[in-house]
């Protein structure tokens, strides 16, 4: 049926490690190092209030736009958190999960033939998502930048086809984020080449080492070209309820929706119901979750040095994207290797973009004791090869 | 809550290496310390927590929570008589509390026999001691802070982006 499926998604680069994923999940008493969610449930109050929202007979559909009431808090969490200014009313959508907005910020503003820029490494999603939409994707290497898109490597790319940028932070596979310094260099490429920026900022919640800035916080003039993703996966370890949101401009957002509105409908109401309690009432289990991921971090990153996977403390998120090259194997055969003969996952680095065969990611969502033994295995792991 | 504190009490067993990395601090910083809030009894004890239900074990079979009323000294309230109560080896638990009754006790014996005598003949004839009301625990679903069943299976798939 090959010569059946549409032009578009057959060219669309297939994802190299299927295999690879394929094999670990067919083994048993794996440690696995590879998990791109949280390891903790959804805390306990966010929970019971999802229960509570079935018991109640919340089982219909919402506005296209989402829950008034969730649009309302997520507004105020945003003017308290960063002193932004949306307004409920028709600059906010409410998503199934930071992946749809995604899609559908794509969807609304790329022609045909737009160059989108996307850093890499990144997160696998943002090129294929940009491509669907018709966009063409300029790809930029980041590795010599600390793995960071500065304003050098942004202007070097922008041409007079290029439409927007996406960019994550703190970032999946690299943990890597910016200073509000950082950002404003690059707001001001963006502003001088009217640009849009999409800013996937999901892992804002898990900022370690200084306070996450959001980019449309930076000023009047960089908020109008800013679709700023959010959701409740990883700060709130709601993976599994799907949601998110999207804040712009409300053109933008009505364009988001209009499409929004006839792909999806809404996001699930016992999900956005959960999503108030936890904006209302989760903090605690939050700062909980987020000094726990520290500490691991702190420990995994000190023990990948000693094992002389070396890497930068990342800011960020849960993930750690050390370098193998002393290893002198490729991603896939380093993981390959670890799985089989050590029972350790991680995800090749390739994943993230061809450039980074000399890396892998390792998540630290996973417990102490997982990761103190998953780290013994590699040491000896790299010690016998 | 120092970094140090937080992780020992979830789990004491964690090594003073491990420690260090995992604040940041230099091994000899955190022996330090640790060995000042063992000084300073901040650090009162490490010991397991251990599910009592599941262990056989003469002597300990029964538990039973002990509200007792007692009429507080001139000059030394409840401290002299919580320790006159809280020294018998049967007494695993005691707290001054607020409301209706002063001291809660948890409370160790064999059997429902040898519980009700301790309460009988050792507790309730103390002076100062008004009255006392027993309830003997069924079932313990959670003990500070750790759920008391078998871990739950991960639930999330073993690889993902």
């Amino acid at each position: 049926m090959q010569r059946k499926i549409g032009k578009v998604v057959s060219e669309l680069a297939p994802s190299g490690i299927r295999r690879f994923f394929d094999l670990v999940l067919g083994m048993k008493d794996v440690i696995s190092l590879g998990v791109g969610e949280p390891d903790f449930v959804t805390p306990w109050e966010i929970r019971e209030a999802g229960i509570t929202s079935l018991e109640e007979g919340y089982t219909s559909y919402t506005s296209n736009k989402g829950l008034y009431k969730l649009r309302l808090y997520i507004a105020r969490h945003l003017k308290q958190r960063y002193g932004l200014e949306y307004d409920p009313d028709n600059e906010i959508l409410i998503t199934v999960g930071v992946s749809e907005g995604l899609d559908l910020a794509a969807r609304s503003v790329i022609n045909p033939g737009d160059e989108v820029i996307v850093p890499q490494p990144c997160y696998v999603s943002y090129g294929p998502v940009a491509e669907l939409a018709g966009g063409v994707v300029k790809y930029v290497d980041t590795k010599n930048t600390g793995f960071k898109l500065t304003p050098q490597l942004l202007e070097k790319h922008c041409t007079k086809k290029t439409k927007a940028v996406m960019i994550n932070y703190p970032s999946n596979p690299t943990g890597v984020s910016y200073r509000k310094k950082e950002l404003q260099a690059l707001a001001k490429v963006i502003v001088k080449h009217d640009l849009l920026l999409i800013s996937d900022e999901v892992y804002d919640d898990l900022t370690y080492d200084f306070n996450h800035c959001a980019f449309p916080s930076l000023s009047a003039v960089i908020k109008d070209r800013v679709i700023y993703l959010n959701g409740f996966s990883k700060g709130f370890a709601m993976t599994g309820w799907r949601i998110g949101y999207a804040c712009a401009h409300r053109d933008i957002i009505a364009a988001m929706t209009k499409v929004h509105q006839y792909t999806m409908l809404c996001a699930p109401i016992m999900s956005q119901m959960a999503a108030c309690e936890a904006l209302q009432s989760a903090k605690r289990s939050v700062e909980e979750m987020k000094r726990e991921y520290k500490r691991r971090r702190n420990f995994v990153i000190d023990r990948l040095n000693e094992i002389g996977l070396t890497l930068k403390c990342p800011e960020g998120a849960f993930y750690a994207f050390p370098s193998i090259k002393k290893t002198k194997l490729s991603s896939l055969d380093f993981a390959n290797k670890l799985l089989n003969d050590k029972k350790v996952a991680v995800v090749p680095g390739n994943a993230f973009g061809p450039q980074y065969d000399d890396h892998i990611r390792i998540s630290y969502a996973s417990s102490f004791a997982n990761l103190k033994e998953a780290l013994e295995r590699m040491e000896s792991f790299v010690n016998d090869l | 809550m120092d970094p140090i504190l937080e992780i020992l009490e979830k789990d004491a067993r964690t090594s003073v290496d491990d420690i260090a990395k995992m604040a940041k601090l230099k091994k000899e910083e955190v022996k330090k310390r640790i060995k000042q809030y063992e000084k300073e009894g901040i650090i009162v004890g490490y010991k397991a927590l251990i599910n009592k239900e599941l262990v056989k074990e003469e002597g300990r079979a029964v538990r039973a929570l002990i509200e007792v009323t007692i009429v507080p000294q001139k000059d030394l309230g409840f401290d002299r008589i919580a320790e006159r109560i809280y020294s018998f080896p049967e007494v695993t638990s005691c707290t001054l509390i607020s409301g209706t009754y002063d001291l809660l006790l948890v409370v160790e014996g064999k059997d429902l026999h040898t519980v009700a005598n301790f309460v009988a003949e050792k507790l309730a004839p103390l002076e100062n001691v008004r009255g006392t009301v027993t309830h003997f625990l069924l079932k313990k679903y959670k003990e500070d802070g750790t759920v008391l069943k078998h871990k739950e299976q991960n639930k999330r798939i073993a690889i993902s982006y």
